[in-house]
């Protein structure tokens, strides 16, 4: 149980909430921020600006915004969850007319003071509102073909829109989280093998229909895809990510070159040496103790998610904490994958540590409602 | 709704079965990452370090040759040449200041160069080249070379420089690159990685800029392997990039140059249009300024001249500068009446020497009036009463719709910078931008080109192009990129009444062939390159009381700022038009005097495709053109003159 749990045994009022936040937690997380900052500022080349300091801001805000959350009782969270994923929706849908096209893909909202990536929002509404359905549905229900069909429903409908923009990566991680909050919530064992066995299926008509009028990805995606497979086909053009990555990541060793020192992730052919990349700095300049120790912390933060959720009687609270934790792995698994030259670059960004306010405002509000869960834990 | 507690209990023993089932998963797959991440960085760490620093490839990106600029000839106006410069790494280099000073004892630097450069090394990265002399000579290069080893992390480097060699001719055309700022970068959506590339040049402005893409090309790549001092060992592999694409101006460059010398003295602009097919042959914009200066980095003692000078240099009054087009603009009053039917070209107008609206009286020129006068008659002699009853009769709205089709107060495109669009003002523009209601002294105004009315030297010679041919002659500045001929726009009919045009061109014809014409003086007496035009003088500002008071009724009496600018527009020869013209001089004074001097002369020179025969002038000014022929020669280059390509 947890620290306090002893002192004190009903749930707390006002603000003397804050005492009872999971402040390990919490600490972990400015941690990892922490080292955010670090790396934003030496691949500024020892600078502040143009991005370790507007990261700042954004996690004294993002901080801020977990707090208020975590104030806010989980229940009252519960009963918001279908509207939060409607709204989600509907801004996902917003973005395919009004969105920004960056980079040849359509996801952004300028709400004018911030950039807003409904997608973003909608990996952490799909965890809610899956949790709040699962907490409803009573448990003998759960594997019956129609009650498996619904939240089916409810992860496609967003990860095709996703996939519209296109975000392959986003979409992939929609898929991955939702499919594994109905694992968490007991569905049956074998509508995961039948998933899992068309997947393969679905993977070997991608390939199929290549070149053909039909084809189901983008010629970018296909490229991205061989990279993966083969990066060294094409060293200069469509691998040139990877390898760079890789000799940067080599070239840290043990204990890397030291802080600012780093000199193949700070050469400037790197374009996205603060965003998707930015682990390969931290492994260069620190090396693999660096590398290992981002890599802990991180762990620890899905331990701790993961004692809290299953020692919390409340089935949405459990659920949500699993569903956030869940997603927070499946960020920086794919993120440093993807570095290492294990999976395609699907352009993910290491959850907290890359530069950009979007993810690690939704990020924070996340962790704001895992607070939330156990603040308001029955006790 | 709620489940009874054993039901409750089951569920929850199933989450947390699960729960640990996938939370094992995830510390698994962590242990993979941690895995991957041990033989990257441990077990293979020898393997990329060696990669990675002791013989490391490096891929480096090969500057793309810039596409160079040529007149319609094949002269060159822009092009590249070698340039070299010696740049330090420091981290190759080890003790910095050391080696800088082995380099001074080597090559000749000025201390203010030996600060700047030790500076800027010291403040970036350890492994960027840092440029510490630019633009050296090929003998400092071989001194450098030569005393390589004592000189660690310092080598010669080769590049391409541009180079304008008609100078100044072609400030306002073609325009100059520069270094790549930070304002250019801000300014792209997604910048080309070439541009990071220390000294890179990027078009700044005119045709430079506009076709920046296109000259710019693609960079290649190549991959080095460098050793521990940071030299390139071998060459592993090279990806040619893209040379950027040539371009073809529709400029005869020499013409060009004789214009620019014509105006030589004066604020002046000139556009000469190929009637044929809307060609760009000359548009000169004077003065003008050098700008290869600019190219490394104009140094304030250069620039400030440019910048404070009353003459305004920098700006490019053939297209960037709107003036009142004053009389020139009549066509285009008298244009609309005809189309309109509300006037024959024979009926007259009697000019008392001012016309009285709405209680204002408005002046013609001549106090005395010009009498009954007809369309050929206001033209020739420049009666604004005439103008002011037909604009009366027609109003502003078909005026200005008319201006409009000739060509006025319409963005033309070209690869120009700032191309302005100019005014032809209506009643809605008026209450939208001034938030007024329009009244009849605009129209009688905007009748002779005064007022709101606002129109750039290009404008004006498209609105003679298009008199003299009827047709929509578009102005095209770019012949060709990369040897393809780009799209003429000339033929469309500009569906006026040809007689309407006829009697138009007659009249104009008789403002130079008429003894009684307002530029007479500016005929041309050769049979088949006869000049048909039209003086303008736009009022910057009235003379007023006081100053008449004072005996100030001229001109020539007030000082040079608030004299008015002086206009012509022409087109020759008469029977079979090829070049039209409009000329401007600021501040000039009248248009028969100060400007159309100057069309008879480029006009001449344009169709003569040189010096034109001194038997196309009256006799009378044969002996003063013969010396300005002379001197105009002396101050262009002889490669100009000559029409050889120097480079």
């Amino acid at each position: 149980m947890s620290y306090l749990e002893y002192t004190v045994k009903s749930v707390p009022a006002g603000f003397r909430k804050i005492l009872f936040l999971n402040w390990p937690l919490a600490l972990l997380l400015a941690s990892v921020c922490g080292i955010g900052f670090l790396m934003l500022y030496s691949v500024a080349g020892g600078s502040f600006s143009p991005w370790a300091e507007p990261q700042m801001k954004r996690f004294a805000l993002g901080l801020a915004l977990m707090i208020t959350v975590a104030l806010i009782p989980i229940w009252l969270w519960r009963n918001l969850s279908g509207v939060a994923y409607g709204v989600s929706l509907l801004l996902l849908i917003a973005v395919a007319f009004i969105g920004e096209e960056r980079k040849g893909s359509q996801r952004w909202i300028d709400l004018g003071f911030i950039d807003l990536q409904p997608s973003e929002l909608m990996k952490i509404t799909l965890v809610m509102f899956l949790a709040a359905y699962y907490d409803w549905l009573p448990a003998k229900k759960v594997s019956r073909p129609f009650w498996v069909l619904l939240p089916v429903l409810i992860i496609i409908l967003p990860t095709v829109f996703v996939l519209k923009q296109p975000d392959l990566g986003t979409s992939i991680l929609l898929l991955t989280a939702g499919g594994g909050l109905m694992f968490l919530a007991g569905v049956h064992w074998a509508y995961f093998a039948a998933v899992l066995t068309s997947a393969i299926g679905l993977i070997t008509a991608v390939f199929q229909t290549r070149g053909t009028d039909w084809q189901l990805l983008n010629d970018y995606q296909y490229r991205r895809i061989d990279t993966f497979l083969d990066p060294a086909a094409d060293p200069l053009g469509a691998g040139y990510h990877i390898t760079q990555s890789k000799i940067a990541l080599g070239s840290g060793g043990w204990t890397g070159r030291g802080f600012m020192q780093g000199t193949q992730s700070r050469l400037n052919f790197l374009p996205e040496k603060h965003t998707d990349f930015i682990f390969t700095t931290l492994a260069e300049e620190f090396g693999f103790i660096g590398g290992i120790s981002l890599l802990g912390l991180y762990a620890l933060i899905i331990i701790f998610c993961v004692a809290t959720a299953v020692r919390n009687k409340d089935r949405f609270s459990s659920l949500l904490t699993l569903g956030i934790a869940l997603n927070f792995f499946l960020f920086f698994a794919v993120n440093m994958s993807m570095v290492m030259g294990m999976a395609p670059v699907v352009g993910v960004p290491l959850p907290l540590v890359s530069y950009g306010g979007s993810a690690m405002l939704v990020l924070l509000l996340a962790f704001g409602l895992v607070q939330s869960a156990h603040v308001h834990r029955p006790r | 709704m709620r489940r009874n507690r054993a039901e409750n209990d089951a569920s929850h023993a199933k989450l947390t079965r699960r729960a640990a089932l996938l939370g094992g998963a995830q510390l698994l797959f962590m242990g993979g990452l941690a895995a991957r991440m041990r033989y990257l960085q441990v077990d293979q760490a020898d393997q990329f370090r060696l990669l990675a620093e002791e013989n490391r490839i490096n891929i480096r990106l090969i500057p793309p040759a810039r596409g160079e600029i040529f007149d319609r000839n094949g002269m060159r106006l822009a092009q590249n040449v070698p340039s070299y410069r010696i740049v330090m790494v420091r981290e190759d280099a080890g003790d910095v200041d050391l080696v800088m000073e082995r380099l001074t004892q080597v090559i000749d630097l000025d201390p203010e160069t030996y600060a700047d450069a030790l500076a800027e090394i010291k403040r970036s990265a350890p492994f960027l080249p840092v440029t510490i002399v630019d633009d050296v000579s090929w003998d400092t290069v071989s001194k450098v070379s030569v005393n390589a080893p004592a000189l660690p992390g310092i080598t010669p480097e080769v590049g391409l420089t541009r180079v304008y060699p008609r100078g100044s001719d072609f400030a306002h055309v073609v325009g100059r690159v520069g270094r790549v700022s930070q304002k250019d970068l801000d300014a792209l959506e997604d910048p080309d990685q070439v541009l990071r590339i220390p000294r890179f040049q990027i078009g700044k402005i005119n045709v430079e800029a506009r076709e920046e893409t296109k000259l710019r090309g693609t960079a290649g790549t190549k991959q080095v392997e460098v050793n521990a001092t940071g030299r390139v060992m071998r060459e592993l592999e090279r990806r040619e990039g893209q040379s950027g694409a040539d371009l073809q101006l529709t400029i005869d460059a020499k013409l060009q140059g004789y214009v620019q010398a014509r105006l030589s003295g004066e604020s002046a602009a000139v556009v000469i249009i190929d009637c044929e097919n809307g060609d760009l042959a000359a548009i000169a914009s004077a003065p003008s300024y050098d700008p290869n200066l600019f190219i490394g980095g104009i140094s304030s003692a250069d620039y400030n001249p440019l910048l404070n000078s009353e003459y305004r240099p920098l700006v490019n009054k053939t297209v960037q500068g709107t003036y009142p087009p004053g009389s020139t603009f009549k066509m285009m009053t008298a244009m609309a009446a005809l189309e309109e039917g509300l006037i024959g070209p024979d009926d007259t107008v009697y000019c008392p020497g001012h016309l009285e609206v709405a209680d204002r009286k408005f002046h013609c020129w001549k106090r005395a009036g010009h009498g009954w006068v007809d369309l050929e008659n206001s033209l020739k002699q420049s009666c604004d009463v005439y103008y002011y009853d037909l604009a009366l009769k027609v109003g502003i709205e078909k005026i200005s719709a008319m201006a409009k089709r000739f060509g006025l107060g319409i963005k033309h495109e070209l690869a120009l910078s700032s191309v302005a669009a100019g005014l032809t003002p209506t009643k809605a523009w008026k209450k939208a931008a001034r938030d007024a209601d329009w009244v009849i002294g605009d129209t009688v105004n905007a009748s002779i080109g005064q007022g709101f009315m606002l129109a750039s030297p290009l404008q004006l010679a498209v609105m003679s192009a298009r008199i003299a041919t009827g047709r929509a002659v578009t102005p095209r500045l770019i012949k060709s990129i990369d040897g393809i001929e780009q799209p003429i726009d000339a033929e469309t009919p500009l569906g006026m009444n040809e007689n309407n045009l006829r009697k138009m061109r007659r009249a104009m014809y008789e403002v130079v062939n008429n003894r009684r014409g307002t530029a007479y003086r500016s005929r041309i007496i050769a049979d088949d390159m006869r000049m048909a035009g039209k003086t303008g003088t736009s009022q910057v500002r009235n003379i007023t009381a006081a100053e008449r008071a004072r005996g100030v009724t001229r001109n020539a009496d007030l000082p040079w700022e608030r004299r008015d600018h002086a206009l012509f527009v022409s087109f020759a020869p008469y029977e079979n038009p090829r070049y039209a013209v409009s000329v401007l001089v600021e501040h000039g004074g009248g248009g028969s005097v100060a400007a159309a001097p100057i069309a008879r002369d480029v006009i001449l020179q344009a169709m003569a495709g040189g010096d034109p025969p001194l038997e196309a002038y009256p006799t009378g000014d044969r002996g003063r053109i013969k010396t300005q022929q002379r001197k105009l020669r002396e101050i262009q280059p002889q490669a100009a003159i000559d029409g050889n390509d120097q480079a």
